[in-house]
């Protein structure tokens, strides 16, 4: 209990900062708060393994991100007969031929020894093959986006409920991240770094413009959810009592009927968008207690330890016969993989897949200053910086405007400068990122909650 | 067939927008390639520098337009252009005291100062934005073409109009004086061969009595003059825009890497390389070829390898297939 109190502690305040918001502002805010910093917090559990427990940078979470939001779409959407009619066999041919272009590859070089043959083989196979593909490709792809543009122009999706698409995010991202790991993970840290954030905006180029598969930056709204819809409950007579029974109190003090019924009513609208949301908070508390539970057991395995030993001392570990690379490329897989289950989860939870809305800037360098305020190597710390960063990156307006009012208080309401800062509030957020990372770098290097290690 | 219009057209749509992107870029890419030989560390704030360098240039381009102060046919921001690298030099160093040289001194790995400069970057992108606001600018005043369409057409009776924009001008002269000056100080003067032995080898260096904080210094400030300019040169020829310059790192870390980081020589070609193959590999080439073929061949197609929506891709994929065959880069920098 008391090795522990640091995070029990931690933790309280943070759930209070939250309840907080629920008195002050509205319980709707809180838990889509405490939504999003769950999300997060899945988020910074992926990049904290490979951070934290194997040393390896990977920029590249916006992709991650994205991908498991494509397989959201694709999982759930029912499908495009139509454009499957003009368009599928094509795609499904060029499917057949990418992997045959794969395999022949893979097999020139098994087979032959290095050579400038060899090399030119293989580029006349990529050259052949990309024209191939070109050219199967490009008239089932104009057919398929105009089969009625303004609501489908794709394949759709398979129709099955959108929760699969959170195991199937998870295996579109470790597919990804087994690619760029064979290709990158030789590189050193900060090549590495570079190489897995422009890799990452690849993904996001080509999400964004090939409508065929997710109407691109048309965006697909309108996702099927776990949860029931608002309008739904408002009509339900279970949860129409629910709310009666809540508001007693209240709804006794009127005794005017007309008035109780319009207050009812009101309570009920209310309510239900609390209650989708404590549904959507429930889901997302059960996937991150379970990713605790498997992680924390992995960081105590014997694997966790040869894991630490990895990164603290590559050499040394591979001379007690630790395959450093298989290791590497596999919690390079694994950590991208919840990422991907992040992803999947957040399209859930908006209901919408928008392509554009995927930035660095947000996908990227914001996760990574969650990962290292929280505590690097920990996986309540980076949990806890998950919910702490986003708090932050969300209360940041309201918090820079009372600073701005405080330290202006002399200055007139119309005054020119204050109006500029007023209006430049939501950059503000950038600022208090900046300084925080660049604070707990400095004087706490090791995050919040910091790395315990277990001495056997 | 009709090679002199072919010639032209890819003059006016490959050659010339390529050479004076590559520039802008080139700039960019050497100062991160020397801030990664002598600081030894990805500097990620590298867009965000640019941004705030060209910010300040507009800033005083607008205080001298509003005191009635220009360069005839010029661009105003030429003559702010200095106001604007002295005050990012200032702002280099002052960040170098406060944040950089703590790690220096603890001899942290370069992992952790690029983590910070990932920190920088927030805080530079929030002092632009709070300053300037998120929104798109443009700040180029004087004469706007050195060469029109019609001009040419005329001048030549060629079909194709070849058009040259004084910015694209402005951007080559001023990349060939910068660089030549940085070039000439790097291999040349006693500080530019002791910046080159520290980045060679830091010991020997140290044993030799170079003073690392000066090395650092004329880094910084190398660096700070190099964003500024780039930065305002890309404003002037297309237009200042906080996100687009964020986004512009990526490929100014695609033309490092290419060219070899840790070597500015190699960088400066770098971002050649990249602005080219970006521009010859998303162009149209139906207009071209019909150009060159007879009739009965046109094509019907336009003739696009990839279309323009993937141009950063192609950097990216460039550089991604470089660190696979040649970690070191073409032009042979460090070897990592």
């Amino acid at each position: 209990m008391r090795k522990n109190l640091d995070i029990i502690i931690a933790y309280s305040i943070m759930l209070g900062l939250i309840i907080l918001v629920g008195f002050l502002q509205s319980w709707s805010m809180a838990l889509s708060i405490l939504c999003l910093c769950l999300i997060s917090a899945v988020m910074t559990m992926g990049a904290n393994i490979q951070w934290g427990y194997a040393g390896l940078i990977n920029f590249g979470i916006m992709g991650y991100t994205a991908l498991g939001g494509l397989a959201a779409v694709l999982v759930s959407v029912p499908p495009v007969r139509e454009a499957w009619q003009v368009g599928g066999f094509n795609m499904i041919l060029c499917t057949f031929l990418i992997a045959f272009i794969v395999f022949s590859i893979r097999f020139i070089m098994k087979k032959y020894t290095q050579s400038k043959k060899r090399s030119y083989g293989i580029a006349a196979i990529i050259i052949v093959g990309l024209i191939l593909l070109r050219l199967i490709s490009a008239p089932a792809i104009e057919s398929i986006e105009s089969v009625s543009p303004a609501t489908t122009g794709f394949l759709g999706g398979m129709g099955l409920p959108i929760l699969f698409s959170w195991i199937v995010g998870a295996f579109f991202a470790g597919a990804l991240a087994y690619i760029i790991g064979k290709i990158a993970l030789g590189l050193r840290a900060d090549y590495l770094a570079i190489a897995t954030l422009l890799i990452s905006e690849i993904v996001i180029a080509v999400i964004k413009h090939e409508d065929w598969l997710a109407r691109g930056v048309k965006n697909v709204i309108g996702l099927k959810r776990p949860v029931p819809y608002e309008v739904d409950l408002q009509t339900k007579e279970w949860f129409i009592n629910l709310v009666e029974k809540f508001n007693q109190g209240s709804l006794n003090l009127i005794t005017d009927t007309l008035e109780r019924q319009e207050l009812l009513k009101e309570l009920i609208i209310e309510s239900s968008t609390v209650f989708v949301k404590l549904c959507f908070a429930g889901l997302f508390t059960v996937v991150v207690i379970i990713l605790l539970i498997i992680t924390q057991k992995a960081l105590y395995s014997p694997w966790g330890r040869m894991m630490r030993a990895i990164r603290d001392n590559e050499e040394a570990a591979n001379a007690m016969g630790k395959n450093v690379v298989k290791q590497h490329l596999l919690i390079f897989v694994l950590g991208s993989a919840i990422v991907g289950i992040a992803g999947a989860m957040m399209v859930t939870y908006d209901g919408l897949f928008t392509p554009g809305s995927y930035r660095p800037m947000r996908y990227t360098f914001l996760i990574w200053v969650m990962v290292i305020v929280g505590g690097s190597g920990n996986n309540f710390g980076a949990i806890l910086g998950g919910f702490a960063v986003w708090f932050l990156w969300v209360e940041a307006a309201p918090i820079a405007l009372f600073l701005i009012n405080f330290f202006t208080s002399g200055l007139e309401e119309t005054n020119a400068f204050r109006v500029h800062l007023v209006n430049s509030i939501p950059y503000f957020r950038f600022l208090m990122m900046g300084i925080g990372l660049l604070l707990i770098m400095r004087y706490r290097p090791k995050g919040i909650l910091p790395e315990k290690i277990k001495h056997i | 067939m009709d090679y002199l219009n072919a010639i032209v057209l890819l003059l006016n749509y490959l050659f010339v927008p390529a050479l004076s992107y590559g520039s802008q870029l080139a700039l960019g890419a050497i100062f991160v390639s020397l801030i990664y030989g002598i600081l030894r560390f990805a500097y990620f704030t590298a867009g965000d520098l640019m941004s705030f360098g060209t910010m300040f240039t507009i800033l005083f381009t607008w205080y001298f337009q509003s005191l009635g102060i220009n360069l005839g046919f010029l661009p105003t921001a030429l003559l702010a252009m200095p106001f604007g690298i002295i005050i990012t030099i200032l702002y280099v160093l002052i960040k170098d005291k406060l944040v950089f040289s703590y790690y220096r001194t603890q001899k942290s790995p370069p992992v952790m100062l690029a983590m910070v400069s990932i920190g920088t970057m927030f805080v530079t992108q929030a002092i632009v934005r709070i300053i300037i606001g998120p929104f798109d600018r443009r700040f180029f005043d004087g004469e706007k073409f050195i060469l029109k369409a019609n001009e040419f057409k005329e001048m030549t009776g060629l079909n194709e109009g070849l058009t040259i924009k004084s910015t694209q001008v402005i951007t080559l002269l001023v990349t060939i004086i910068v660089v030549s000056i940085l070039f000439w100080f790097l291999n040349r003067t006693k500080t530019g061969k002791s910046m080159r032995a520290y980045s060679d080898n830091e010991d020997l260096a140290l044993l030799s009595g170079i003073d690392p904080k000066k090395v650092v210094m004329i880094t910084w400030v190398i660096a700070a003059i190099l964003a500024t300019i780039g930065g305002a040169l890309y404003g002037l020829d297309k237009s200042f825009k906080p996100f687009t310059y964020f986004n512009n790192m990526l490929p100014i870390f695609a033309a490092a890497i290419v060219g070899g980081i840790g070597n500015p020589f190699g960088a400066f070609l770098g971002g050649y390389v990249i602005a080219f193959s970006e521009i010859l590999l998303t162009y149209a080439y139906k207009k071209f070829f019909v150009y060159l073929l007879p009739e009965s061949l046109e094509p019907d197609g336009l003739l696009q390898l990839l279309s323009t929506d993937y141009k950063f891709a192609v950097s990216f994929s460039i550089l991604v297939i470089v660190l696979l065959f040649r970690p070191s880069g073409i032009f042979k920098g460090k070897v990592l």
